[in-house]
């Protein structure tokens, strides 16, 4: 879907359709979800009124319908941020919906084939799909292997192996069988597939607040009831000094000022633009071919304090390499590096392969064709636990050549009467205990020497774990290798702690455990043997190319099946709620100069010295030019302000993984004292302008 | 200012410093079941209290069972004051036969002494026997304060419990805190004042013939312990209407002193307290700091205005309505202090204090009472105002915010808006109602800018659980004994009932164990946040009505105008 998604922030179509799209919310349905944008809205709906009855009555007054024209501006622009994030996420959700055409199954009903529409799928029916059929639904392969296009869901146009029994059984609606044939057990009712859902989660149709979100919320209701009766008092408190001044009590305060004051301090920023915030997060996350099934997760992604990472994939390069070859006495690594390759040569495992790089790499043995050399390859098996060739040397005889674990090694060696030396078990005692995997070559009854197998630690991932324990976040490695293999690598890719030889049992335990420490656990994982532990985990991340059991247990779906992907998930929960925060102290700050532009503009009438003026215009530090430019201008402001923050609001805050601290004091200096300071240059520019 | 002012005012803050972790520490002691000095000598006084009433002592109640006791204790307590005040002609110890206390007035008494608020609209000496003073009021004096730890106490609990419902006995922390705090100190602090000649005896009222050959009464009785129990506790009430400025209250300079010190020192040593039973002491001493720090501002400004002179007699400092005894400097230091530490008595009429200084005093109560506060009432007060910064920059950090590893959530933000919803609500709308009633208006004495501060004072007194009056406002009218009456009922059970539920939220939480990713609360970069925070919020709804009030006061007194 990379490809597919249009980077651009702002193309052309999508802010023509927002802009269409914040009128159609301007329906008090939809305005009512929104505490602090819906009292923007009655006021401007008192504002208008109180402008047309005084059209109607003869007694037109311009400023009021300033006011009233920069409020209705307020509701549009909260309107239009919200309808800008949805229209990012309505455009790939079209793309998306061309791929759920009206497929027909191939449905077996005992040993009939019957034609159904696909949408008429129950759960637990088993189809049929050959070559070039497209899935029809989701579900799990019960028979045979195929290769499966998903591009449709993942952007990946490299086809996919699906095949039954594994941890790569999950098949998904939408997708194409490129070969072969399978049968698939519908594993989801119509209208809920996978690609229903994805639809649903990037139109943000069926988006729900977050916790998180729904505190913040009542916090800026609160506010806003508090500011309310702030302003609602202020009527009273003015005729008491409009009496004690001697002035008439016609000049008490009038409604559309009351509402511009009012709509001043409410925290309209944050308010108007919350919901863009929380839809923007959503779609970060898409971008990074990610689906949550709920906001919920993405918010308890920039939580969690504790990863369990598998060590395949995410720490290591998928596979052990060779990197040395250790001649035993009495032989020369050419002599061994030879003979390793020869044991290797039909070994077409990754570390078989390795050794043969290895060896043409470093040594220079050309490559040979096993058949050549009259040779017949040994694959390994769990009985013997070690591999190799028969060779038929040139004077007739058999050579056995094999490589595999000391102890198998020894066993065969033995077994030929041979003598397996001391220093080749110091060798692999001291391999092992750097966590790599020591494999011994034999040549019938001789030791020729070790390989040194080792996993190699993915470039860059000490950083990024550096990184992650600065945020305070803990990594847990997860191996199946034995303890002191896994103490060198947890050493060397500097994770915090490790599980060796973890089965999933000891998994959904160590999740428990950290759970009722108080930690928030995030984990990524594919197997069926997964589920329980993703399902347990606050943060669970299926690989798309996993089971499906996985992909219903976890919160999320990561389309790229990439196990580093966790770390990505976490840094976007973290800038979503960075970026609420910052936000909502930008917007409480700004009520300071507000403030300082509209008391002085109402109360410079008060307790008038003979030149006219009042005491309380001192107060007018910014200077503005009158009282009614100065409560335009603030009310302009607050409007403007809005509008000018999408971008950020959508982008988010800049991230960086630091500390809580460090993280802090930047946004506090940006976010806090920006938000002191920036109104009062914004609204004395504006009060300039409109002076002009 | 000469040298002995200063000398005064750095002795006081060393001394609120040095002892806060002294007193802290024995109080940690005390609530957490340790052994300590006292036990010795009263657990048995502890034990009889229980079986007296039946309590088990050992068995804790979830919040809700635990504010349903605090609240019946409360009501018990407003009724039986109501009473007794009514039927005081009937009842012993009245020696100047004073009749029965109006039901408005007895009714606003009784809400004040019970909510730790201690508004007097009444003058004590013309108005209660000793006996409503020494059973009523005095024994209220004590377990107001009492059940303002006891809040704390719950609090506390939940924050430093994980996954449980269970915040506390009530019935042991106010036993505890009565006999083992307020009651010692109280005695050590009666006895100090008496040395310093504060009345304390049974007698009639003495009438004296003057130099002038004229006749005056002089009031007696048991003035200096209850004296000693109203600064201790924050109550304020004075025995006296002149309270603190009562020559038979506050004889000396050093009894002047002493007081000031009396208020600030259980409510300073409860962040002490705070921090060892969350532990960490740190964090305790942050909230101190951040108390420290807002005092120390409103000092300041008070007396820079207080030194400044006054316009409207020439050269002269501001010595209207201050005491020669105590000074500009024991007067501001008692202003800023009582109005801190929602204590309320005075030694000095702060309707005479300068426009600046009377607003400082505004300012103190309107952030609700947590610059030190009232016992129990300052610190719980601090924890809303945590919560609220907790949350709105906590999440800065990029994580669900948290205080002390408890994740603060809608329940919290909740309870800790509507806290500050319910306190603003009673000061904002009874104040609008009072200037522009005609019922309102009459009680008034000044006019302009200063009449509405005598108004809007006395709703934020009583609001903020003070009870100090800006004076010059005659409050002892149906219309404001009844308006003041509620306010004082929501400014202390609107904050009181919200914070024992945050109390049992959190309790029920896991703890999340801190990392470098957790938002620190125990460093400068917080203590600037916080007192942040408290400013803006408690600034910013006020904002207008100071306007109106106390800063366009000061602005015309420059000009020469005065009210």
């Amino acid at each position: 879907m990379n490809t597919k998604h249009n980077s651009n922030l702002f193309n052309r179509k999508i802010l023509l359709q927002a802009a269409g799209d914040s009128f159609i919310k301007l329906s008090p349905a939809r305005l009512i979800k929104n505490p602090v944008i819906f009292i923007v809205a009655i006021g401007s709906v008192f504002t208008t009124i109180i402008v047309l009855g005084g059209i109607f009555k003869g007694s037109f007054s311009s400023f009021n319908l300033n006011i009233a024209i920069w409020l209705w501006f307020t509701v549009l622009f909260a309107n239009f941020a919200e309808a800008i994030a949805e229209g990012r996420g309505k455009a790939q959700a079209e793309s998306l919906r061309k791929n759920r055409t009206q497929t027909m199954a191939r449905r077996l009903d005992g040993n009939q084939e019957v034609r159904v529409l696909a949408t008429n799928l129950k759960k637990g029916d088993i189809v049929v799909c050959e070559t070039g059929d497209i899935i029809p639904s989701d579900g799990e392969v019960t028979e045979g292997i195929a290769s499966v296009d998903e591009s449709a869901i993942t952007g990946e146009s490299a086809p996919v192996i699906r095949e039954s029994g594994g941890d790569r059984s999950a098949v998904t609606g939408g997708t194409k069988v490129l070969s072969d044939r399978i049968l698939i057990r519908i594993s989801t009712e119509p209208g809920d597939t996978f690609l229903d859902r994805m639809i649903e989660l990037v139109e943000g149709a069926k988006r729900q607040k977050t916790p998180n979100e729904i505190a913040l919320s009542i916090l800026l209701s609160g506010l806003s009831v508090i500011f309310l009766l702030a302003v609602a008092t202020l009527p009273s408190f003015f005729s008491y000094s409009l009496a004690s001044s001697g002035l008439s009590q016609s000049l008490n305060l009038t409604i559309p000022v009351l509402i511009a004051l009012l709509v001043c301090l409410i925290p309209t920023t944050i308010g108007g633009l919350l919901s863009a915030i929380g839809i923007s997060g959503m779609d970060r996350l898409i971008r990074r071919n990610v689906i949550a099934t709920s906001g919920r997760a993405i918010e308890a992604a920039g939580d969690v304090d504790v990863l369990l990472l598998d060590k395949t994939g995410t720490i290591t390069l998928g596979n052990r390499m060779a990197t040395d070859f250790i001649p035993a006495d009495g032989v020369t690594v050419a002599e061994l590096a030879d003979d390793a390759q020869l044991s290797s040569l039909s070994d077409e495992t990754p570390e078989g392969r390795s050794i043969v790089i290895l060896a043409k790499e470093k040594f220079n043995v050309r490559g040979r064709e096993v058949h050549q050399l009259n040779a017949t390859f040994i694959p390994f098996t769990a009985q013997s636990r070690m591999s190799g060739v028969d060779l038929r040397n040139e004077d007739g005889t058999m050579s056995k050549i094999r490589k595999g674990s000391s102890e198998a090694m020894r066993t065969f060696v033995q077994n030929n009467n041979g003598f397996y030396p001391q220093k080749i078990q110091e060798i692999v005692a001291e391999l092992a205990g750097q966590g790599a995997t020591p494999l011994v070559v034999a040549k019938d009854n001789k030791v020729i020497g070790v390989i040194h197998l080792k996993d190699i630690v993915k470039g860059g991932i000490k950083q990024r774990f550096a990184e992650l324990r600065k945020m305070g976040i803990k990594t847990v490695m997860i191996t199946g290798d034995n303890a002191l293999t896994a103490a060198a690598i947890a050493a060397e890719a500097g994770v915090d702690d490790f599980m060796s030889e973890a089965t999933p049992e000891d998994k959904l335990r160590r999740i428990r455990e950290e759970q009722a420490n108080g930690h928030l656990v995030g984990m990524i994982g594919d197997g069926t043997n997964d589920a329980p532990a993703l399902a347990q985990a606050d943060v669970g991340i299926a690989m798309n190319s996993g089971t499906q059991a996985a992909r219903e247990a976890g919160n999320m779906v990561d389309l790229d099946s990439n196990p580093t992907k966790l770390i990505e998930v976490v840094e976007v929960g973290k800038q979503l709620l960075m970026t609420r925060g910052s936000l909502t102290t930008f917007s409480i700050a700004n009520d300071v100069a507000k403030y300082f532009a509209i008391i002085p503009a109402i109360a410079c009438a008060l307790y008038p010295a003979k030149n006219g003026s009042g005491p309380l215009s001192v107060l007018n530090i910014m200077n503005l030019d009158s009282p009614q430019s100065a409560i335009l201008s603030a009310v302009i402001f607050n409007a403007l302000i809005i509008i000018m923050l999408v971008p950020l609001a959508l982008k988010g805050v800049s991230y960086r993984p630091v500390t809580a601290n460090a993280a802090l004091s930047r946004n506090l200096l940006i976010y806090g004292l920006g938000g002191l300071v920036a109104p009062f240059v914004g609204i004395k520019l504006i009060d300039l302008i409109i002076n002009l | 200012m000469e040298a002995a002012d200063l000398v005064q005012i750095v002795l006081f803050i060393a001394l609120i410093t040095g002892l806060t972790p002294v007193l802290g520490l024995y109080m940690f002691k005390v609530f957490t079941g340790k052994p300590h000095i006292l036990l010795a000598g009263f657990a048995w006084m502890e034990k009889s209290v229980y079986r007296f009433t039946r309590v088990d002592p050992d068995e804790e109640t979830s919040w809700k069972e635990y504010t349903f006791g605090l609240l019946v204790f409360n009501l018990i307590g407003i009724l039986f004051l109501f009473l007794i005040q009514i039927c005081q002609l009937w009842l012993p110890l009245n020696p100047a036969k004073l009749p029965g206390v109006t039901w408005h007035s007895a009714f606003n008494t009784a809400v004040s002494f019970v909510t730790n608020t201690n508004w007097q609209g009444y003058a004590g000496e013309t108005t209660m026997s000793y006996f409503v003073q020494l059973i009523g009021l005095t024994v209220q004096n004590f377990v107001s304060a009492a059940t303002g730890i006891a809040v704390i106490l719950a609090v506390v609990r939940g924050i430093s419990r994980k996954t449980t419902h269970k915040i506390g006995n009530f019935w042991v922390d106010l036993t505890r805190s009565t006999l083992y705090v307020l009651l010692p100190l109280s005695v050590l602090l009666a006895v100090l004042l008496a040395g310093q000649g504060v009345v304390q005896n049974f007698k009639s009222y003495e009438t004296i013939h003057t130099l002038q050959g004229q006749t005056q009464v002089i009031p007696m009785g048991p003035a200096a312990s209850q004296i000693a129990i109203k600064q201790l506790g924050t109550n304020g009430g004075g025995f006296f209407n002149a309270n603190s400025a009562h020559p038979f209250e506050n004889p000396t300079p050093f009894s002047n002193f002493l007081q000031i010190f009396a208020i600030f020192l259980i409510p300073a040593s409860l962040t002490y307290m705070y921090g060892k039973m969350v532990g960490s002491a740190r964090q305790g001493w942050t909230i101190f700091t951040v108390m420290m720090i807002l005092f120390l501002a409103g000092l300041s400004v008070s007396l820079l205005t207080e030194y400044s002179t006054n316009p409207a007699f020439g050269n002269l400092h501001f010595m209207e309505g201050k005491e020669t005894r105590f000074g500009i400097s024991g007067s501001v230091l008692f202003s800023v202090v009582t109005t801190d530490a929602s204590c309320g008595a005075v030694n000095a009429m702060h309707d005479s204090l300068s426009p600046l200084s009377g607003m400082i005093a505004m300012i103190n109560i309107l952030v609700g009472e947590v610059i030190f506060g009232g016992v129990g009432a300052g610190l719980y007060g601090m924890i809303v105002f945590i919560i609220l910064t907790v949350f709105i920059a906590g999440l800065m950090v990029g994580r669900t915010p948290e205080y002390l590893g408890k994740k603060i959530e809608a329940f919290e933000v909740r309870m800790a808006i509507t806290a500050n919803l319910v306190t603003s609500f009673a000061i904002l709308v009874f104040t609008a109602w009072a200037v522009v009633s005609s019922y309102g208006l009459a009680g008034l004495n000044n006019a302009g800018p200063h009449g509405f501060s005598e108004i809007f004072y006395a709703y934020a007194s009583a609001a903020g659980n003070n009870g100090s009056a800006f004076a010059g406002l005659n409050a002892n009218t149906i219309f404001y004994n009844l308006t003041l009456g509620v306010t004082m009922l929501i400014g202390r059970f609107g904050v009181i009932i919200p914070v024992l539920a945050i109390a049992g939220s959190l309790a029920r939480k896991n703890i999340t164990p801190p990392s470098s990713g957790t938002f620190r609360t125990d460093n400068w970069l917080f203590i600037t946040l916080l007192v942040g925070v408290i400013l803006i919020i408690g600034g910013l709804t006020y904002f207008p009505a100071l306007s109106f009030g106390p800063v366009v006061e000061h602005l015309l007194m420059k000009a020469g105008v005065a009210f």
